[in-house]
């Protein structure tokens, strides 16, 4: 796992070295003179190797400088002050309301499986499971929203100032997110009990006189939550991903709306740093989905 | 080729054949012209003459939609074939010869697709910048990895089956065994990802146009239409209604064609 982050970070880090133009030209604006240009790549050390600057720029973000934004005038630490932390709080929220909604809702349809309410949700998944979380929040903002006045868009209120606040603003978008996830979750785990439930280890534990409860709790369950546990596992990757797009939605000043203001800005440091981040949370996620596999169920072996 | 749940077949087809029917009519007409304003006819609620409504500039939202449908769905169809096109290429031969190269393009693929593709692509935008053809690159090449995945898988599978053998005995070259024989055999694997394929890239593409960064003005898109109907969504909410629906429409028609056709049908 440490050399896939080092490679992630030394491609990351080459790559914002290739893009045609040179940022002094665009910081100097009309002050520009090739003297002072020079002058100010000496200052910011880009007449440097290549790997020299990717060495200083790696021990300087595992330190916790991660260097000058191009376009706030201050550093990249500082612009990204408390903007990770609502982007966490939001992949959270929807991560732990996935599994809210889908583990009980995925066990009461295998109950009734082929029933009316089975048929129903099964059907409603498939529509869930194809609206784009961006569309989702876009719903909500009018339904809860303007309709309903349930919360005001585009308000936000930060964590410090009241943090009661701060998850309310927090559970629509964490709605948008979560939904879409939850319907594919769900899915996954009604068919994966229906696949247990016709075993021959679980007539035996019938016929020992268990209820229909205890067959699901003490034998079925270990068995069909494994596939879902790998699966919630690697979602929080693409929910930490859905949350740049809907954070857009709800405007909310985390990550997402930084990476996508610094793209704009071409502010690269902040790029850099942000999608580092991002991608060093998600290997780490995915090499944490492996090991609960793995110890949850001994038989599966990491390589 | 076998189709699991026909009733999923069968409703994926529907749905999916209305909305090419009403995106390759869009193609050659539409009620009226998507981009023709009208200062008489601003925010109109839906009603006969314009079925769902008009937007802030008069333009009829049904034809709006129509076009944006259309684009959406040929960047989706050019990127899922730059994605397949270089897939089996790359999945054909490593998985046809294995060895060393097999090694260091399965690592590769393995850190590639463990990341959202929206990143990579927000990445690339960053890089080289936004506007249709350059989305269609960025997207292609994003799918490359997971199509040559199951391709490698399944031709490394098939060529210790007998008739490759039989083949190779009445003498036919490597190409031409994994093309010609081995490539119509994995066809029935591959339909189900390529219609997953074609949701992830109409997800993608229609994500990145909201966000802005995706295709431009005067290119329409259904995620271009999303970020303008935003704007409007008290005085006009059908306006996003609409290019949302059609996303939804796109996405779980070809969704439900996949399952129907053996695949799971899970977007990701």
């Amino acid at each position: 796992m440490a050399v896939t982050l080092l490679l992630i970070s030394l491609l990351a880090f080459l790559a914002f070295q290739i893009i045609p133009g040179d940022p002094t030209t665009k910081l100097l604006g009309s002050d520009y003179t090739p003297e002072r240009a020079e002058a100010l790549r000496h200052e910011m050390g880009l007449d440097r190797n290549v790997l020299v600057r990717y060495w200083d720029w790696l021990t300087g973000f595992v330190t916790g400088d991660m260097g000058e934004s191009y376009s706030y005038g201050m550093s990249v630490r500082q612009v990204m002050e408390g903007k990770g932390a609502v982007t966490a709080a939001l992949s959270l929220m929807a991560w732990l309301l996935v599994i809210a909604i889908s583990i009980p809702l995925g066990i009461t349809l295998s109950r009734y499986q082929g029933g009316r309410l089975d048929r129903v949700f099964v059907a409603m998944n498939q529509v869930f499971m194809a609206i784009p979380p961006f569309f989702l929040g876009i719903l909500f903002t009018y339904i809860f929203g303007l309709v309903l006045k349930l919360f005001m868009p585009g308000g936000f209120v930060g964590p410090d100032e009241s943090f009661g606040g701060f998850l309310g603003y927090l559970v629509f978008p964490a709605l948008a997110i979560a939904i879409p996830k939850a319907a594919m979750v769900t899915k996954l785990l009604r068919s994966s009990i229906l696949g247990q439930m016709g075993q021959d280890y679980v007539r035996t534990a019938y016929s020992r006189g268990n209820s229909r409860w205890n067959v699901l709790k003490k034998h079925v369950l270990r068995n069909a939550l494994l596939p879902v546990v790998t699966f919630v596992a690697m979602t929080l990757a693409d929910i930490v991903a859905g949350s740049i797009v809907v954070e857009q939605v709800f405007v909310l000043p985390g990550l997402g709306r930084l990476l996508l203001a610094s793209i704009g800005n071409r502010d690269y440091p902040v790029v850099q740093c942000i999608v580092v981040i991002i991608a060093f949370v998600v290997v780490f996620m995915n090499y944490l989905a492996d090991v609960v596999t793995q110890t949850i169920d001994p038989r599966i072996r990491l390589d | 080729m076998r189709i699991r749940h026909n009733k999923n077949f069968t409703a994926g087809a529907v749905i999916a054949a209305f909305m090419l029917i009403v995106i390759l009519v869009g193609m050659v007409w539409t009620p009226y012209d998507p981009n023709a304003m009208n200062g008489k006819a601003k925010m109109l609620s839906p009603c006969l003459a314009h079925p769902l409504g008009t937007d802030n500039f008069g333009r009829d939202i049904l034809s709006r939609v129509v076009e944006g449908a259309g684009a959406t769905a040929l960047i989706a169809a050019a990127t899922v074939a730059i994605g397949l096109a270089a897939g089996l290429i790359i999945g054909g031969v490593t998985g046809y010869y294995g060895g060393w190269l097999d090694e260091v393009i399965m690592r590769l693929n393995d850190a590639v697709t463990a990341f959202p593709s929206i990143l990579l692509a927000l990445v690339l935008i960053a890089l080289f910048g936004g506007g249709k053809y350059k989305i269609i690159i960025a997207l292609g090449v994003l799918f490359i990895p997971s199509f040559a995945r199951i391709v490698r898988a399944e031709v490394a599978r098939q060529k210790s089956l007998d008739y490759v053998a039989s083949a190779r005995l009445m003498g036919a070259g490597d190409m031409r065994i994994l093309f010609l024989h081995i490539l119509p055999n994995i066809v029935p694997v591959l339909l189900p990802s390529v219609a997953i394929g074609f949701n992830n890239a109409v997800l993608a593409e229609a994500s990145m146009s909201y966000l802005g960064v995706g295709v431009k003005p005067p290119d329409a898109s259904l995620g271009r239409m999303l970020n303008e109907a935003q704007g409007y969504l008290m005085s006009a909410p059908w306006y996003a209604i609409s290019a949302g629906a059609a996303i939804i429409l796109l996405v779980l028609g070809f969704g439900l064609l996949s399952e129907g056709l053996g695949g799971d049908g899970h977007a990701s």
